[in-house]
């Protein structure tokens, strides 16, 4: 299921996380709400060149982009249909507009300059780390558990649909088109979510016996070095950057 | 400390959970410090209810507990006894929810106030003392099942309690492991009660063996040590009516 990719070693595995999930945040914000083509392909550039520095696997990257871009396909066909402007082609009774390509040629190219740098990121970045940097940068300590909790227990719960659809596959059960087969999928997700209720109950109570009283203690411990000091005024000045170039619409 | 050294005083103890018949019917136990008592009872005879109401997590509808010689009743008061009794649970994947077995054994002692080095330190030493140094940055969720058990073990043995409650300790375990964790409990200087179904296990880990049938204990007042006990106890065991479920058992 989950595969971490944090095993290499390149000057962005070992940057101080902080680092990383600051530049990630202020990256894509500003890519997000940037309009401009340049702005956006010297994004798409800088997060390229991202991957090549942390010497990702291509190969990884690009199955990790395939469902982002499986979305993406769907909105070619539908943008370039609905909105109004100058028509640019004609499929049939359907006029495609300049604007309307336009348009889904920004959200591919804002999405994937997005995904890009956050997949470095969760592939650079151990969970466990990820999550304590989060903890280290006061994001709300609720939403931590719940990515610590959703890490540690993703497989349990896996594991124990795994089982119950063994169990349905050792007696036969053969998914069609009928009730029974709606009928049994309704079960087993019953079935995962009271065994999940429970098992939140139960982890709860273990969590009580040994004192819990609210706070998750890390013992993890940052400290920014020179090189994480220098990665960091780089990315802040090039996102800068990138923010100008879309406000003043220089170039 | 009680004078006597009595640790866990239940006193007619009826619980039962809504909707469903009484569990614990009327329980007396009377546990003193040093003991090691081994619990049996089938499947669904309220061994796992009772240790929870011990811990405070399930509240008794009626009945006095007293731990240590005081009377507990609310939230505080289970708070300070949880400091005194760890509880081992039934499934290990419910104890480990830390993400790393350091970080999962240092959180008993955070809780309890200790700093972070303190707590390094002591959750170091506890997987040590089991055995299980070098596993400390393992991720808790691809542990074996025997490695699960006794890291749980350890991240209960942590928090230096007086006494330990070990839930079926022993299921899912191989034999070699099943040893191990009979030389860690002999060579543990603490009181505990210990469920588990295997009699031979129960033999070498405790030093008498308390049955419970129909929600309440039997047999307690001949605790005999069990070397010419067992036999026989195992005879009533086999015959025991009690609130059984036949394959409630995973
Ligand atoms: N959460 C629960 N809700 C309702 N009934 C329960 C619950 N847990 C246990 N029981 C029932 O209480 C009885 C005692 O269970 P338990 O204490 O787990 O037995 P043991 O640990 O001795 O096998 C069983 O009949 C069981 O079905
Ligand atoms: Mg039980």
């Amino acid at each position: 299921m989950i595969v971490e990719l944090a095993g290499g070693d390149s000057l962005i595995h070992r940057l101080d996380p902080r680092v990383k999930i600051v530049v990630v945040f202020l990256f894509s914000v500003v890519v997000a709400v940037s309009d401009r083509f340049v702005v956006l392909m010297w994004a798409l550039a800088l997060s390229l060149c991202i991957v090549l520095v942390a010497r990702l696997p291509i190969k990884e990257l690009i199955r990790r982009l395939i469902p982002v871009n499986m979305f993406i396909v769907f909105l070619w066909f539908f943008l370039p249909f609905t909105f109004e402007g100058e028509p640019l082609f004609s499929v049939g009774p359907l006029v495609g507009t300049h604007e309307g390509v336009l348009y889904a040629a920004r959200i591919s190219i804002k999405s994937n300059a997005i995904m890009v740098v956050l997949i470095v990121l969760v592939a650079s970045t151990s969970i466990l780390t990820l999550g304590h940097a989060m903890h280290e940068l006061r994001v709300p300590k609720k939403i931590v558990h719940l990515f610590f909790f959703t890490y540690r227990y993703i497989h349990v719960i896996h594991r124990e649909y795994l089982r119950l659809v063994n169990a349905m596959k050792a007696r036969g059960f053969r998914p069609g088109t009928n009730m029974h087969t709606y009928k049994t999928y309704a079960y087993l997700v019953g079935m995962l979510l009271v065994r999940s209720s429970d098992r939140a109950e139960r982890v709860r109570n273990a969590m009580l016996c040994r004192g819990f009283r609210g706070n998750l203690y890390s013992l993890s411990t940052f400290s920014m070095k020179r090189e994480d000091v220098i990665s960091l005024i780089l990315m802040l000045a090039l996102i800068l950057a990138l923010g100008v170039l879309e406000w003043t619409k220089m170039v | 400390m009680d004078e006597n050294g009595l640790i866990i005083n239940l006193e007619d103890i009826c619980f039962g959970y809504p909707g469903r018949p009484t569990v614990l019917d009327k329980l007396n136990l009377l546990f003193y410090e040093g003991e090691r008592m081994g619990l049996m009872g089938s499947n669904g005879s309220g061994k796992t209810t009772l240790f929870h109401i011990i811990m405070g997590l399930l509240k008794p509808s009626s009945g006095r507990i007293e731990i240590m010689g005081r009377p507990v009743k609310e939230e505080k008061d289970f708070r300070e006894v949880r400091k005194k009794i760890g509880l081992l649970f039934q499934d290990a994947d419910d104890q480990l929810f830390s993400p790393t077995v350091l970080e999962d054994v240092a959180f008993g002692p955070l809780n309890l106030g200790k700093s972070q080095d303190e707590a390094k330190t002591i959750a170091r030493r506890t997987l040590e003392s089991l055995g299980l140094a070098g596993f400390e940055d393992r991720i808790t969720y691809k542990l074996s099942g025997g490695e699960k058990r006794l890291v749980s073990l350890a991240t209960v043995l942590a928090m230096e309690p007086e006494v330990l409650l070990l839930d079926e300790p022993t299921t899912g375990l191989d034999e070699a492991t099943e040893k191990r964790l009979i030389d860690i409990l002999k060579g543990l200087d603490i009181s505990y009660i210990l469920v588990s179904h295997d009699m031979d296990f129960l033999k070498e880990a405790t030093t008498g063996i308390t049955c419970m049938s129909n929600g309440t204990i039997v047999l307690d007042d001949e605790r005999i040590p069990h070397t010419h006990v067992h036999v026989h106890k195992h005879g009533r065991y086999v015959h025991d009516h009690g609130l059984s479920l036949p394959g409630k058992k995973r």
